[in-house]
């Protein structure tokens, strides 16, 4: 496929084959139950072994509020308080930084962008840990570790954009440079911080900021993420057709009419409020959202309206699983979820790189 | 739709690059901005288009102030042809048409049957609709520009503002679309401000000419009345003879060689 042809068909060099399109609304609908099996799969599966008519039973009963003997409260409290929110957080996390990973290729115009690439994942893991290792906002309660996790997300996201900029705009080469090297700088200062804050279990949070993890879901975690990411998403596809028009350059967004700044300022506040809350819960779980929204862009094309509405449900399922796998692959040890997502990512990475399009200073 | 733009000025990072603009296009006729590489042609079109701010002047329609008008109601009078068109989104032909009727749509700006209707009649009038399912970054730069300018049709405004259309095409499919633009000028009753980098053809396809230099406008008229040798060797610094078209009657240039240089320009 990314060998050259010699066919003379279409002017101009080694066009690509006409995108493919599926239907929507029955990908919707498939990706739907797929997810729904998947929930019950991570609800199901793990290390310890609880028999499928317990879970059921189990969910049940926590789902109507029905009873259970004393000697099933064990297997009780795998299902229904550590591996049902975990499943759903999963989804919800997956959604959120597929949504997101759309949002911010669309904002720099780069199809190379997500929050992890950028930095901004990591930047917003400084926020998280400044709260729970030293306590920081902590008059804000519960919103501490989100809002922390916002206002460092949404401060990394300026830093990188400022540096990047140039008077020509943004170029997708500097752009992915600075990102990496704010990935370092904020990862050095979560690492630095996690092994002065004097823990038992330093290393592994270290770990589970850097690469992710769902270790620590509870129902606790649900409520504001999910909030997030479903404002985010509701937000996101009222603004599909700008955002087409946003993918054309700035001039042609302002021909259609769309203030490609107002809605670049939008986009910003958007992806940083989602980073903010899904990194608050996961730590920076990478490349989730740079393969999702192209695996959807090959699947149903580039318009917003098409992708928004596959990607987050795509991401769902996929880090359902991810999350799965990084449970049951290694057990009893639990593998970072980030560890998996990059064995994916990272080839997708190079792939994407390579092919024509993507090549860097080709939009520059 | 009459253009009006009165003592315009327009600064970017802090550069003055157009001054003291007044440029009027009647309602229905095909008016071209000429003058060298930095003149400023780009840069004041950016303004009409709303891409940027005036420093100083207005730019009006029919009397109303763009800039002063909300973003949607003023793309559903005037429709751009931007110089830039790259996009690492590989959107179809039919979804690039699409988006000309984002100004006419509410909240996630889905496509009604008649905005589907619109998309269609426009990409046939440009002889395109055989291109619908294609992807947009597939396409030759003629056929690109096409698609370009059934957006801004299907955008169904009074003005067209087009950047340098014919850049990057060969000759057929620059006579190509300025004859799209002209049919689209007499059919619909547009108006048409252009910049256009070939006299020549500008001097065939336009009514009026007014000629940039530096930021400012140095003549302006029917296209043989501006086109001088004497305007050609100060602005262009080129000579040339002026010759009318056997046929068509339009004014031509032949070009004869550099001009000597003029002092300090």
């Amino acid at each position: 496929m990314a060998t050259t042809t010699a066919h003379p068909t279409t002017p101009g060099t080694g066009a690509p084959p006409p995108p493919r399109r599926l239907p929507v609304p029955p990908l919707v609908a498939a990706l739907g139950a797929v997810l729904l099996g998947s929930l019950l799969c991570g609800i199901g599966l793990g290390a310890a072994g609880v028999s499928w008519a317990q879970v059921v039973r189990h969910l049940g009963a926590g789902l109507t509020g029905g009873t259970i003997s004393p000697d099933e409260v064990a297997a009780y409290t795998i299902v229904w308080e550590l591996r049902f929110p975990r499943a759903v957080l999963a989804a919800v996390v997956g959604a959120g930084l597929s949504a997101i990973g759309v949002a911010v290729q669309a904002l720099v115009r780069n199809a190379l962008a997500d929050p992890f690439v950028l930095g901004i994942s990591s930047g917003a893991a400084v926020g998280a840990n400044a709260v729970l290792l030293f306590g920081a906002l902590g008059a804000l309660g519960i919103w501490a570790l989100s809002v922390s996790a916002f206002v460092s997300a949404l401060l990394a996201m300026a830093l990188v954009y400022a540096a990047a900029r140039t008077a020509h705009g943004l170029t997708p080469l500097r752009l992915v440079l600075t990102g990496t090297a704010m990935y370092y700088g904020f990862s050095a200062i979560t690492t630095l911080m996690v092994f002065t804050a004097d823990r038992g279990e330093a290393a592994r949070s270290a770990m589970m900021w850097l690469l992710g993890s769902l270790s620590g879901a509870g129902w606790s975690s649900v409520p504001i993420a999910a909030a997030a990411v479903a404002a985010a998403l509701a937000h996101l596809l009222l603004s599909a057709g700008r955002l087409n028009a946003l993918a054309m350059g700035d001039e042609t967004a302002a021909a259609l009419g769309v203030d490609a700044g107002r809605l670049r300022r939008e986009l910003f506040v958007v992806a940083a409020a989602v980073t903010g809350a899904v990194v608050a819960v996961s730590g920076a779980i990478g490349f989730v959202g740079l393969m999702v929204p192209h695996v959807t862009r090959m699947l149903v094309g580039a318009d917003h309206r098409r992708v928004l509405a596959v990607a987050p449900l795509l991401g769902a399922v996929l880090l359902v699983w991810v999350d799965l796998l990084s449970r049951v692959l290694l057990a009893p040890v639990e593998l970072p979820v980030g560890v998996l997502t990059a064995v994916i990512g990272v080839p997708c990475f190079v792939l994407l790189m390579r092919r024509r399009g993507y090549t860097f200073g080709g939009g520059a | 739709m009459r253009i009006d733009i009165a003592d315009l000025s327009v600064e970017v990072a802090g550069n003055r690059l157009v001054h003291d603009i007044t440029l009027r296009a009647g309602s229905g006729r095909v008016v071209g901005l000429v003058g060298p590489n930095g003149s400023g042609k780009s840069t004041l079109l950016r303004c009409v288009y709303r891409a940027l701010r005036p420093a100083a002047g207005t730019v009006r329609l029919d009397g109303a102030d763009v800039h002063a008008m909300d973003a949607r109601e003023g793309a559903r009078l005037l429709a751009a042809l931007p110089q830039e068109a790259s996009t690492e989104f590989d959107f179809t032909v039919a979804e690039v048409v699409a988006m000309g009727r984002l100004p006419h749509q509410r909240g996630s700006g889905r496509a009604s049957a008649a905005d589907l209707a619109v998309c269609e009649r426009a990409l046939a009038r440009v002889g395109a609709d055989h291109l619908a399912g294609r992807g947009f970054l597939s396409l030759s730069g003629g056929e690109k520009q096409r698609v370009l300018i059934a957006r801004a049709l299907a955008q169904e405004p009074r003005v067209l503002v087009l950047d340098e259309p014919t850049n990057h095409l060969d000759i057929a499919q620059q006579l190509e679309v300025l004859a799209l633009v002209r049919e689209g000028c007499t059919s619909r009753r547009l108006t048409v401000l252009t910049a256009l980098h070939d006299l020549n053809l500008a001097a065939m396809h336009c009514d009026e000419l007014y000629v940039l230099a530096h930021g400012r406008i140095v003549a302006a008229g029917p296209p043989y009345d501006v086109l001088t040798p004497k305007l050609l060797a100060e602005v262009f610094g080129v000579r040339a003879h002026r010759v009318r078209h056997p046929e068509s009657g339009a004014v031509q240039l032949l070009f004869d060689r550099l001009a000597a240089p003029t002092a300090a320009s």
